[in-house]
């Protein structure tokens, strides 16, 4: 019955012990896990972080070193920080969307009030001079009914 | 006068800082703690090698991103960088729907303005290079993360819009 080591002691050639720190988080079926982290932080580095952590929280730890190694890897000047970077400008341009939509939310908002008076204004003094208005409006002089108050 | 006086890394791996020491343009002396950290979190042979690779003109932001990352590392030991990237994952899910409720909050309005059929060109007034569809859908970012932020005790600053190092890093 053969015995298979970890993925990081079989990386680093040696014995793999019972109570193997990496053999948990490190499978022997994803080599490359351990191979990234090893190549940024170094195994003695990571071995050092897991054993200075509770175990219920070894798993998300390795998880996020792994990830920090492989955005590290793909980008080797900023790593996470690249993304971080990307995340803080998306937020910006989302919130200027935003409150670009509510301003002109505001505005139609206004727009409809003032319309809405006018009306309200025409059908309670509908004896106004008309030419009044139009001129106001832009409107022809010549109009016929109230509809043509309206743009 | 004298010579010159080691680096923070010379000084801290207790050798001779020679004239071409590779950590010497980016860790002055007088701040031991920013190699301190880099170096407990990466290891001095890690980053010497990480800078080789690299041209001269990419070194200096490759060392602020390494004292960055390893900075979160320290603050936060489970999911250093990791957890502000599921924070900042987060808003942006909750931004994308405020403006979808804020997009549709003005559909309705200008149906209301304008009962004329609507044409398949949307009478909406927002830009035609308009990205918000694309932040609605997935980003191109891995979707590794998924940690619940309420296992997260580190409480993050409010991010500032500007750039972590004070220059544009997108390019």
């Amino acid at each position: 019955m053969a015995s298979t080591r970890c993925a990081a002691c079989k990386y680093l050639r040696r014995r793999c012990p019972s109570d193997c720190i990496f053999s948990l988080y490190f499978p022997s079926n994803n080599p490359q896990r351990f191979a990234y982290v090893h190549k940024i932080f170094g195994a003695s580095n990571i071995g050092k972080m897991l054993q200075d952590l509770p175990l219920h929280r070894r798993a998300d730890a390795a998880d996020s070193l792994y990830y920090e190694a492989h955005c590290r890897i793909k980008d080797p000047v900023y790593g996470c920080v690249g993304i971080i970077n990307i995340l803080l400008q998306e937020i910006y341009n989302v919130q200027c969307q935003i409150a670009k939509i509510q301003a002109e939310i505001a505005f139609l908002g206004t727009h409809a009030q003032s319309d809405q008076t006018q009306y309200q204004q025409l059908q309670i003094a509908p004896n106004l001079d008309p030419n009044f208005l139009s001129e106001q409006k832009g409107l022809s002089n010549s109009f016929d009914d109230s509809s043509t108050w309206f743009f | 006068m004298g010579g010159n006086s080691p680096c923070a890394s010379c000084k801290l791996l207790r050798r001779r800082c020679a004239k071409d020491c590779i950590f010497a343009p980016y860790f002055p002396s007088d701040d031991p703690h920013k190699f301190a950290i880099v170096h407990k979190v990466f290891g001095a042979s890690n980053v010497s090698k990480m800078l080789q690779e690299l041209p001269l003109h990419q070194r200096a932001d490759t060392v602020s991103s390494l004292v960055y990352e390893a900075n979160a590392r320290v603050r936060d030991p489970v999911y250093g960088c990791v957890g502000a990237i599921s924070y900042l994952q987060n808003q942006v899910s909750q931004l994308q729907m405020q403006l979808a409720v804020a997009q549709a909050e003005i559909l309705c309005i200008q149906m209301q303005q304008e009962p004329a059929p609507i044409t398949t060109t949307s009478p909406v007034l927002l830009d035609a290079d308009d990205k918000s569809s694309y932040y609605l859908h997935q980003n191109n970012l891995p979707q590794f993360l998924a940690f619940s932020s309420s296992n997260n005790n580190v409480i993050y600053d409010s991010f500032k819009k500007e750039s972590l190092f004070g220059q544009d890093m997108i390019s």
